[in-house]
């Protein structure tokens, strides 16, 4: 078991594409802290999808990190497609269904709120 | 010694038995099975987190406003720069871990022991970070006033900038004091009183004729409602009940005690995590120094001991954005 499938590689490209991957990650955190404290106009006021702008940009760098994350460091990308698939596909497919579930579930009881016969700010 | 039939004649076909098709060893295919059962986990909380945002859509804190500190910059405003610090401290504990793993397949126990040190002081400086936030958070910053309805009212001064309820409350005559253990009979302490009771506030809000009252209703900018001052009058003799300062899991005054409930469980969960990371780090370490993978003849275990530290990072990745930023 000593030889796992990143052996095969050469020690200086695996050093390299770990300091790549640091640079993505740095330079992609930096991005959304600096959006986040400008909140560019143009960003805030254009919805998408009845999200903001600013709030996809975010979500869509956060699963371009989590992509590095899990397949640079955590050795994704050298193993077996089976075992990839096993833990990606199960993931997403399962959290994709309760997030679309709950935030449906969250914006119906806000319209009831705001436009039924609940009385919560009294 | 013939009994058994040891040979099944299939060696080598696909279902002959021995074969390993996801070419992994149990330990790691196993940390992969647990990282994925913990994501749905984490997943679970966000979800949850998210659930209880759109409720209460215009009317959540918001996070600039809320995580302003940083140490030792007493008085700065510094909108999550602490937080994106961390998050740094993190991916780098992440990156030193992974060289300790690329390390471990060349089997150079040195460079391994030096990354894993470098890793466990990045969680450490993680988790200290983690509890400086916490406490900040609990302590409070302005305070607030809250309503019948379970709502804060905030207050700030004709320019939109936070007022304290500290440069508002003028002392009252007759008010209660507090009862405290070294007067009592028999040991006995009363109930807390809080530092500014709501008559104080009230008395001082009359005489401050520039300081108006913030709701939690945000405006189509995004931003907090502030009312006029007739009716902020009108909210504080009406709808107040109380003072609040800081957060706990009742009381918020940021905003809805729900993002208060939150912030302690998603974030706690995820600080248990790397808190458990660090000690299980630290006895890997300990083994990597006394040489025990350089006897097995493979650092495996610092590779399946890494996966769950990027599985905590990763975590972080999602909390950061979906609690700091969106």
């Amino acid at each position: 078991m000593a030889h796992d499938t990143t052996q095969h590689q050469d020690h200086g490209s695996a050093t390299k594409r770990i300091w790549t991957v640091f640079a993505i990650l740095s330079v992609v955190t930096i991005v959304e802290v600096a959006l986040g404290i400008i909140k560019p106009a143009f960003l805030t006021d254009t919805y998408l999808l009845a999200m903001k702008l600013l709030n996809w940009i975010f979500i869509i760098l956060t699963i371009y990190k989590a992509y590095y994350i899990a397949w640079a460091f955590m050795h994704l990308e050298h193993e077996t497609k089976g075992l990839r698939r096993a833990v990606v596909w199960t993931g997403v497919f399962l959290v994709s269904y309760l997030i679309f579930i709950l935030l449906t579930e969250g914006n119906y009881i806000y319209e009831v709120y705001r436009n039924g016969h609940v009385a919560w700010d009294f | 010694m013939e009994a058994t039939v040891v040979r099944t004649g299939t060696e080598g076909k696909t279902w002959g038995g021995g074969n390993e098709p996801l070419k992994a060893s149990y330990g790691k295919m196993m940390m992969w099975f647990f990282i994925l059962s913990d994501a749905l986990t984490f997943s679970g909380f966000l979800a949850a987190y998210g659930f209880s945002r759109f409720k209460f859509i215009d009317s959540w804190p918001i996070a600039d406003e809320v995580f302003t500190h940083f140490p030792f910059l007493h008085g700065v405003e510094a909108p999550m720069y602490y937080v994106a610090l961390m998050t740094f401290i993190l991916i780098f504990s992440s990156v030193t871990m992974v060289l300790a793993v690329d390390a471990g397949h060349h089997m150079k126990k040195g460079k391994v022991t030096f990354y894993m040190f470098l890793t466990i002081l990045g969680g450490l400086i993680f988790v200290g970070s983690q509890a400086w936030e916490w406490s900040t958070f609990i302590k409070g910053d302005y305070g607030a006033v809250t309503t019948k309805g379970g709502n804060i009212l905030q207050f700030v001064n004709t320019e939109g900038e936070r007022v304290g309820l500290a440069e508002i409350a003028v002392p009252v005559e007759g008010e209660r004091t507090e009862h405290e253990r070294n007067n009592g009979i028999w040991f006995d302490a009363g109930q807390d009183l809080p530092s500014y009771s709501l008559a104080e506030v009230k008395a001082g809000f009359i005489q401050k004729e520039d300081v108006l009252i913030r709701t939690q209703v945000l405006t189509e900018d995004g931003e907090k409602t502030v009312l006029t001052r007739e009716e902020s009058l009108a909210a504080l003799n009406n709808d107040a009940i109380g003072t609040v300062e800081g957060a706990n899991l009742v009381e918020n005054e940021y905003g809805h005690p729900l993002f208060a409930d939150f912030f302690f469980f998603i974030t706690g969960f995820h600080g248990f995590h790397v808190f458990s990371g660090v000690i299980i780090n630290i006895i890997i370490f300990f083994n990597v120094i006394i040489g025990t993978y350089d006897r097995r003849g493979s650092y495996e275990m610092v590779e399946k001991v890494g996966l769950y530290w990027h599985f905590v990072d990763l975590v972080w990745v999602f909390v950061f954005t979906f609690f700091y930023l969106v």
